[in-house]
């Protein structure tokens, strides 16, 4: 494995300062940085190749059609399924769970059906599948966490009933960094035939997806949150589904024969991808997996895992300092609250200490009124941190408290 | 003093310091000068709902001049708010819509005004002059 210095010399911007101090970057949950691969191949796009795939005849188009197409094949070996026409590229992880939410909605769900999420869910796995079901008539049904963190599964096995029709669940929390338990939860769903989708956006980065030994239905992740490009993501869908469910939406490229009686729809993966796709981000998230593949991702796993448990210990340690999500099994994501200091004040000071954290509900708002609190500050780690800039943090957290109790 | 002159003043008293850190040490101590708010009127119908923190402010007027008090439950929010009052508050209507907040600015706290920002610094300036429009139209 490449050594820390030279993995953050891929990362331009983690050379830079902020407020003359160097930049602690520890809001990866939010948005990952990228390497300069990843700002290549992009760039190489726009400067070499592009033209609208799918479409034309000329040479560009060629190009860029090839190039996206490759870039399908890349995902479809990192997170490891047979099928190319099992990955649909989409905008992010909301453009992909959407997506699933409005034709799974359409095709299967009937009032008084149920889906079943849990309490840890980001707004992007709660929101589409609420709306949803207002237009259909369904329900949904939470399952409960417990004081650290962790889905109570014995809950959740009474929550499966002969109404559900799906369970949408987050591999891993984005306010907690709790990992779920996917094993348990999608083999219990899929006894009583009961599709499961996976919301891989605090996932797919931490270590090793394989989605046909997980044998989730739907697999959704962003392509930002990995390295990759803004504004791409990918839906995976076992194709027995992809191919019964409707399209999510209509417009060029997703047809076969268009007049003004009747269409008739494009082969998969193409009757889900409406309109011109987002190849240069496609491209340049294929390249963000082949430098993920590069640095590998059980060295991820191992050296993730080596800073949360530095973190846990370093702000563990400080007075005061209450850590939110305390499972034995978490990504690098640390939640706290420090007594009597507002979350934003805290977030404030240590920006301007050059430390990026993120404050406030995390789109998880269930999950802080299940605490009983307003917020809480999140650092979210990644490979690229050290344990110097914890330390940094760490004194930071000291300064504020000096500042504020 | 005129509006205007505070402003002046605000912008000397944060010229002293380089350092962000100190700035913030000065709008910490701001907002423990805060005229605060009667418990009573913490509540929702005085309540400007940033995402990050929460902001009460209450306008009392007396026919001539419109007396803000305030509270936040953050306190570099408190030390904004106290700002805003320390420019806005004992004046007419028809002053507080005229000004300029230009001091803001020049003190370095405009990215807390950005709309995306959503501390509340934005919808505070504006319900400060939504209550100074309303005071003005029920004079009219």
């Amino acid at each position: 494995m490449k050594d820390i210095a030279e993995i953050r010399a891929d990362f331009p911007i983690l050379s830079r300062s902020v407020y003359g101090k160097p930049l602690i970057y520890f809001d990866n949950g939010a948005t990952t940085q990228k390497p300069q691969c990843v700002l290549d191949a992009v760039d190489e796009v726009y400067k070499s190749y592009n033209g609208n795939i799918h479409r034309g005849v000329h040479f560009l188009s060629d190009m860029s059609s090839e190039a996206y197409e490759n870039a399908r094949e890349k995902v479809r070996l990192f997170i490891n399924t047979s099928k190319r026409e099992e990955i649909i590229f989409t905008s992010g992880t909301t453009g992909s769970i959407n997506g699933i939410a409005f034709s799974f909605g359409e095709r299967y769900i009937k009032p008084g059906d149920e889906i079943i999420l849990s309490h840890l869910e980001h707004h992007a796995n709660i929101v589409p599948w609420q709306m949803m079901c207002e237009r259909k008539g369904a329900v949904l049904k939470v399952i409960p966490i417990n004081d650290r963190g962790e889905i109570i599964l014995e809950e959740y096995y009474k929550l499966l009933s002969s109404r559900t029709r799906l369970v949408s669940v987050a591999q891993a929390s984005n306010a907690l960094g709790t990992v779920l338990p996917l094993k348990e939860i999608i083999s219990a769903a899929h006894s009583a035939n009961i599709p499961v989708l996976i919301d891989g956006a605090q996932g797919i980065q931490h270590g090793i997806v394989d989605v046909e030994a997980m044998d989730c239905d739907f697999y959704a992740f962003s392509g930002h949150k990995i390295y990759g490009p803004n504004g791409i993501g990918v839906l995976y869908g076992k194709e027995k589904w992809l191919y019964e469910l409707p399209p999510f939406q209509g417009g060029g490229d997703m047809v076969d024969k268009v007049t003004f009686e009747k269409t008739t729809y494009n082969d998969l993966p193409f009757k889900f991808e409406a309109g011109t796709m987002n190849y240069p981000a496609a491209i340049g998230l294929a390249c963000a997996l082949d430098y993920v593949s590069g640095i590998g991702r059980e060295n991820i796993e191992l050296r993730e895992k080596e800073l949360l448990s530095y973190a846990t210990l370093r702000l563990s340690g400080i007075n005061g300092l209450k850590i939110y999500g305390t499972s034995e099994r978490k990504i690098s994501t640390i939640s706290f609250h420090i007594d009597n200091i507002h979350q934003y004040d805290t977030g404030m000071i240590l920006d301007k200490m050059g430390i990026a954290v993120r404050t406030g509900t995390h789109c998880a708002q269930p999950v802080m009124d299940r605490y009983g609190i307003e917020g809480t500050v999140r650092a979210s780690l990644c490979f690229y941190n050290t344990k110097e800039e914890i330390d940094v943090l760490a004194d930071g957290i000291e300064k504020v408290k000096s500042m504020f109790v | 003093m005129t509006i205007n002159e505070i402003q002046n003043n605000i912008i000397e008293e944060f010229s002293f310091f380089d350092d962000w850190m100190d700035k913030y040490n000065l709008l910490i101590d701001l907002g423990k000068e805060l005229p605060v708010i009667d418990p009573k009127f913490k509540v929702k119908d005085f309540l400007i709902e940033g995402c990050q923190s929460k902001v009460w402010l209450h306008p009392e007027y007396d026919g001539k001049l419109i007396t803000f008090t305030a509270d936040s439950d953050a306190i570099i929010t408190r030390g904004i708010v106290a700002l805003l009052i320390k420019v806005l508050s004992d004046r007419t209507p028809d002053e507080i819509i005229a000004t300029d907040l230009y001091f803001i600015d020049k003190i370095g706290l405009r990215q807390n005004l950005s709309p995306t920002r959503s501390n509340g610094l934005l919808s505070m300036v504006r319900q400060i002059k939504l209550y100074a429009m309303a005071f003005n139209a029920r004079n009219k």
